[in-house]
């Protein structure tokens, strides 16, 4: 099979993971969004570590998993208190660093 | 003479220890200090005796000294000595200034016996005996600087006196600082010539300059640099010596107590710009142009001031006046040579009496008469001011030039030489000797009009309440020193050319010259159109009755009152453009410059208040901006490398 | 030998230490501890010590080579970029540092009850007062460019918090933020050339450790286009802080925010720093460019001359005014500098000190009155006929405006001559005509000094003011210095002109020989 599928499908991915946080309200799902774009951009990196038969790239793509794994703990901490001062997860009701 | 030379700076240095003690001590020295000031004053007048007692017993060659007393000034190829010069001309005015100085401090005790503040009084005058005398000892123009500007100093605070505490006393303080900014025009030309010295010369001192201006050019000062320096001189002796254009601070320096005007603003610090002339005369032998205009000036000013005086209520004013009109004698003497110095000085000397004793002897009638200083209000006071009326009657015959009194030699000598013909320029002997017969006759005039508007008259026109007397011996004692000065003055310095000969190894010996006319007819028609002057006056004055209030006057007699509208003159041509100018320096500086510089911070306040609105506050807003941009560098980076892979 | 300079450095800033760390930790309200009260005096104390040290340097500095750098020491400071702790000054750098040694304890005394009595904001004043004083005597030592501009940087903290923090002005605050704006304008332009001269000089062959030393950049030939940009980015700083015309802006504001003492030490020493570093640092380092810049430069100066005395005519405000008479002062030592004559550059360099003396003496005057008026107000139309109610403060004020006017006689004179004949011979083009052009501001310095005084003192008392006390014991000790040194120096300024005529020769001589190459070895010379 082409190897470039593979790079297609990490961009699609990348891409439903954008507009996913673009689109969507719910600060989980916006989460979730995130998270599909990290996972696109492993895809994309492990590909291209087989592609030029170097392991940089799937130690790159282990650094991302541990900061995603950190980055889901942080950030489902604040969703979760934000979700409880302010009963919503909207995205939208959050803007208190509007200028 | 080098063994009492050590005594020279003492001339300055008794008055300004007076001074110092005086204005340092305060009210401790209220007590005795109007006498620490005369004795300041008297003291310096002795080793003024000594040294020049000595200096006449020197052959003529000999009696210019140079004492150097320490190193002022040495930079950059300037190096400036505070030395003091005693020649002759110097020691004829360290004489004037500390004699009549004198005199007039101790009329000065009984005169401010009743002001508060004498004790400051005296403080100033020893203060200015000191810089007066620093100006005509100095060796050197920047030294000489100090004193002029010490003098203006001691005026300003004179004028200034009674600045507090008085209906007038802020006109007095306005009088005193028209007084001091009109000199400070002035200097500034005597600040560009010690300029225009040091780039032609590398020194500013009389011993290098002088000699350099009379050089023949190969190491000397060019013609037209001489003719810049003596200008600038000019300007400066206008400002000082109240000679036209810069003439109208001296009638509004009257507001000084009568001694003051007496010392200052008639027989000393005035004259000071004639010393400066003939000081510099061989710059001003240098550049006939610069010459020619000293003359005018001294021409139109004696003119000026002569006009004035005969339309002056104010007794001060008069004299004031009369002033300014006998200095531009002085002055149109200075600018004529060699041959005008001698006698610039002589007139300066014996006018340095009897003006001296005029003022002193109309302070002594201001006295008698509660402060009144219109003319309108006196009239018969011969029978109660007997003292006087003697004394002011010898000064008013020496200022008329009847011989044998003072004027008549040192004015005489004046007119004389104004006739003397000028090589190329025969218009100038018959212009400026007519204007010096014509001033006489002026003179003659206004002085004998102040002097029986004061006097005579059978009918006194005295306000209520005025019970007029002799002041007290400390009062009169001077004025008769003075009268007799100005009777019996120019004769002796006069008859067989003393006084010339005394003054030539300064100024230099002139050549004789016959005048355009012979000169028995020059002094027939001087007295002639003098008596006709004075008759007129006694006429209209003593025969006549003087009304109180003054009469409208024809429109020259107004014009005269009001100087000669000089106070409007200056008001529209200088001030109220300089006043233009600057209110627009000021509104420039707000609205231009200041606002020029807030227009930075308000261009970072604008953008920031564009851009916050960026900063809307919504998560996805800033995602969407990132994933814009993203594609926004993507696309761009794919086009540049692309179209680059295309080359 | 004894390292005069960097004790004289020190010593403010322990004093600083010693008093100013008092103000933490201390509680507004709590009880009277020891040490509560001692603010001042211990402050004073300091400074007055450093007066002491000032004369030792004095002692120490050896008149005869006034031109070369004494009393300092030299240390690698952060060798990677080549700055260096150099410290030295030349006969001119000597009289600044007496200069601001001197008017510190004066400024102190006449501030004494200026600030209230908290304790807390004693401390942290007179502990700012001794900071400035440790930047101000750095400054004028530094011989390193790199130092120097940390320095001129650094002098902006204590003077910002001394005019924002303890101004007097109703917009002290915007005033402080004003200057701050300007200053720090100016650095940055000058932390461009600073970065730029770095790299050009190392590009020449200069050791990259010593890059920043004034005795290495003078001998660096930087080309004509780089010479002329990095004049400018060190003169716009210079003319800044001097201030010039037009970006003087911010100084009136401060003048009539910043209490009078605090302008003293901001006007009379630390824009001496924009005069200064126009003559040690523009001149030797860039003199291609400086004569390039010349004509320019006096014409500026003058126009300053002319101005600041129109403005100060016009002024209603009486510390503002005094303000505007040291942007004309200003002028006049620009003239000096640029003219590259010895005279001018000597009368330049005197002139620093005299007007330090000078309006120093008239601000702390006009202080003194302004303390006086119920209100405090410094309008000078709530003043009237006050010389019969105090006349020492009536002649001093007098003293010290015929000062501010140069009075022949007076130190002022003698500068203010020096330099103006100077500028009359000065080598740059059309130098004798703006000359000629600057002479009627002395007749202007006469209107404004004279019409002020004649407002404020004379006439008849104003309602409310006919009791008002005179200068007592404590001001007129601040006074007294001041008049006497102007006295003194008017007469005898053979002592300070042994001080400045060695550097303003070689000053000279550097920039108009044509081939400077034992002149640059002489300019920049330590001992």
């Amino acid at each position: 099979m082409d190897i470039t599928n593979y790079v297609v499908l990490a961009a699609v991915l990348f891409a439903i993971g954008a507009t996913t946080v673009l689109l969507r309200r719910n600060a989980i799902v916006v989460f979730m969004g995130v998270e599909l774009m990290l996972n696109a951009t492993n895809l994309a990196f492990v590909t291209f570590a087989r592609m030029h038969g170097d392991v940089t790239g799937q130690v790159l793509a282990f650094f991302v998993m541990v900061v995603a794994a950190a980055e889901v703990v942080v950030g489902l901490a604040i969703i979760v208190t934000i979700f409880r001062t302010r009963r919503s997860a909207s995205v939208d009701d959050v803007n208190l660093l509007k200028g | 003479m080098n063994d009492v030379i050590g005594l020279a700076p003492w001339l300055v240095g008794f008055p300004l220890i007076g001074a110092a003690i005086l204005l340092l001590g305060g009210k401790a020295t209220d007590r005795w200090g109007h006498w620490l000031g005369v004795l300041a004053s008297a003291a310096s007048a002795v080793v003024g005796f000594i040294l020049m007692s000595r200096m006449i017993g020197q052959v003529p060659e000999e009696r210019a000294i140079d004492h150097h007393l320490w190193t002022w000034l040495s930079a950059g190829g300037l190096d400036v000595d505070l030395g003091l010069r005693l020649d002759p001309l110097s020691m004829t005015f360290v004489m004037l200034v500390t004699f009549v100085g004198t005199l007039i401090h101790v009329y000065s005790v009984a005169y401010m016996d009743h002001d508060p503040h004498r004790r400051r009084f005296f403080g100033y005058l020893n203060l200015f005996v000191a810089a007066m005398l620093t100006l005509v000892l100095a060796d050197s123009y920047l030294l000489l600087f100090v004193g002029w500007e010490g003098v203006g100093l001691a005026s300003y605070l004179l004028i200034g006196f009674w600045d507090t505490g008085r209906p007038s006393a802020r006109e007095n303080a306005v009088a005193a600082k028209k007084a001091f900014v009109m000199n400070r025009i002035g200097d500034m030309g005597l600040i560009a010539a010690m300029a225009l010295m040091f780039s032609a010369v590398g020194s500013v001192s009389f011993a290098d300059v002088l000699p350099a201006a009379a050089g023949d050019g190969a190491e000397g000062i060019s013609p037209a640099i001489a003719t810049a320096i003596g200008l600038c001189l000019l300007l400066a002796a206008c400002g000082k010596s109240a000679q036209f254009p810069l003439q109208a601070w001296l009638g509004d320096a009257m507001a000084g107590p009568t001694p003051v005007s007496a010392l200052i603003h008639a027989a000393t610090m005035v004259t000071a710009g004639v010393y400066l002339m003939v000081r510099s005369g061989p710059i001003l032998e240098a550049a006939p142009t610069a010459q020619l205009v000293v003359v005018i000036v001294g021409a139109v000013t004696l003119l000026f001031g002569a006009v004035v005086g005969t339309a002056k209520d104010d007794i001060k004013k008069a004299l004031a006046a009369s002033t300014m009109s006998q200095i531009g004698y002085m002055m149109l003497a200075a600018g004529l040579g060699p041959a005008g110095y001698a006698f610039a000085i002589f007139h300066l000397l014996t006018h340095g009496f009897f003006k001296a004793g005029l003022f002193l002897g109309a302070g002594s009638v201001m006295h008698a008469m509660g402060d009144q200083t219109d003319m309108r209000r006196f009239g018969g006071l011969s029978r109660f001011l007997p003292i006087t009326w003697i004394t002011m009657g010898l000064g008013w015959l020496a200022i008329l030039g009847i011989p044998p009194f003072s004027g008549f030699w040192s004015k005489d000598g004046i007119i004389e030489a104004a006739f003397m013909p000028v090589e190329g320029q025969p218009w100038r002997a018959w212009v400026f000797g007519s204007v010096a017969v014509l001033g006489a006759a002026i003179t003659a005039f206004y002085m004998t009009r102040l002097f029986f508007m004061t006097f005579g008259g059978r009918r006194p026109r005295w306000t209520e309440n005025q019970h007029p007397h002799e002041g007290s011996p400390l009062m009169w004692w001077p004025l008769v020193f003075l009268g007799v000065g100005s009777a019996a003055l120019g004769a002796v310095l006069g008859i067989g050319g003393t006084f010339t000969t005394w003054l030539e190894p300064v100024v230099g010996h002139a050549e004789h010259h016959e005048p355009v006319l012979p000169v028995p007819v020059i002094i027939t028609t001087t007295l002639v159109v003098v008596v006709l002057g004075a008759l007129i006056a006694f006429r209209m004055y003593a025969v006549q009755l003087v009304p109180e209030e003054a009469p409208r006057g024809s429109v020259l007699t107004r014009a005269a009152r009001r100087d000669l509208y000089q106070d409007a003159a200056n008001e529209t041509l200088v001030m109220k453009p300089a006043f233009g100018v600057a209110r627009l320096v000021q509104v420039g500086d707000r609205d231009v410059v200041d606002r020029g510089w807030s227009v930075l911070p308000q261009a970072v306040s604008w953008f920031g208040a564009v851009f916050r609105r960026a900063q809307s506050g919504y998560v996805r807003s800033y995602a969407a901006g990132m994933a814009g941009g993203v594609l926004v560098i993507a696309v761009v980076a794919w086009l540049v490398v692309g179209l680059g892979g295309a080359q | 030998m004894f390292p005069w300079l960097t004790v004289l450095i020190a010593w403010p800033l322990v004093g600083a230490a010693v008093v100013g760390l008092g103000a933490l930790g201390r509680s507004r309200t709590g009880p009277a501890s020891a040490g509560m009260g001692l603010a001042r005096p211990l402050a004073l104390l300091f400074s007055l010590v450093e007066v002491v040290l000032l004369v030792g340097a004095f002692a120490a500095f050896d008149t005869s080579a006034a031109g070369d750098h004494q009393l300092g020491s030299i240390y690698p400071w952060i060798p990677q970029i080549g700055a260096s702790y150099a410290v030295g000054v030349n006969g001119v750098g000597l009289l600044l540092v007496a200069l601001s040694v001197l008017l510190v304890p004066l400024v102190l005394l006449a501030a004494w009850q200026e600030q209230g009595r908290d304790e807390v904001r004693l401390r942290k004043f007179v502990a700012l007062v001794l900071l400035l004083e440790a930047f101000m005597v750095a400054v004028f030592s530094a011989r390193d460019v790199f130092l120097f501009y940390v320095l001129f940087e650094a002098m902006l903290i204590p003077a910002y918090f001394l005019i924002g923090g303890f101004g007097q002005g109703a917009g002290r605050r915007r005033a402080a933020v004003k200057f701050l704006m300007f200053s720090l304008g100016g650095g940055l332009i000058m932390l461009a050339a600073v970065i730029a001269l770095y790299f050009l000089a190392v590009g020449a062959g200069v050791d990259p450790s010593q890059a920043f030393l004034v005795r290495e950049l003078i001998e660096v030939d930087l080309g004509t286009a780089a010479e002329r940009l990095m004049f400018l980015g060190f003169f716009i700083a210079f003319a800044i802080k001097a201030p010039m015309v037009p970006v003087h802006s911010w100084l009136p504001d401060v003048a009539g925010n910043a209490t009078p003492g605090t302008s003293t030490l901001l006007i009379c020493v630390l824009d001496k720093v924009g005069t200064f570093g126009m003559l040690t640092l523009c001149l030797p380092l860039f003199p291609e460019a400086s004569r390039w810049a010349a004509p320019f430069v006096i014409a500026l100066a003058v126009i300053s001359v002319l101005y600041g005395a129109i403005m100060a005519i016009m002024q209603t405000d009486l510390l503002r005014l005094v303000g505007w008479t040291s942007v004309s002062h200003f002028g006049f030592i620009i003239l000096g500098i640029f003219t590259f004559t010895p005279l001018g550059t000597a009368g330049s360099s005197f002139m620093m000190l005299n007007h330090g003396l000078a309006t120093g003496a008239l601000f702390l005057t006009a202080g003194f009155l302004v303390s006086r008026h119920p209100e405090k107000s410094q309008k000078i139309a709530a003043y009237s006929g006050l010389r019969s109610v105090t006349p020492v403060l009536a002649g001093t004020f007098l003293v010290a405006g015929l000062a501010t006017l140069s009075l022949p006689g007076l130190a002022t004179f003698v500068s203010e001559i020096m330099v103006l004949v100077g500028a009359f011979g000065g080598a740059p083009t059309g130098s004798a005509a703006w000359a000629i052009a600057a002479i009627p501001g002395v007749v202007l310095a006469a209107v404004y000094v004279l019409l002020t005084y004649q407002k404020i003192f004379t006439g008849a008392p104003a309602a409310g003011l006919d009791a008002l006390p005179d200068l007592r014991v404590r001001e007129r000790i601040v006074a007294a210095p001041l008049v006497a040194g102007l006295l003194v120096l008017g007469l005898v300024p053979g002592l300070a002109l042994t001080y400045v005529n060695e550097p303003a020769d070689r000053t000279a001589t550097f920039l108009t020989v044509d081939e400077p190459a034992d002149a640059a070895a002489q300019m920049g010379s330590d001992k």
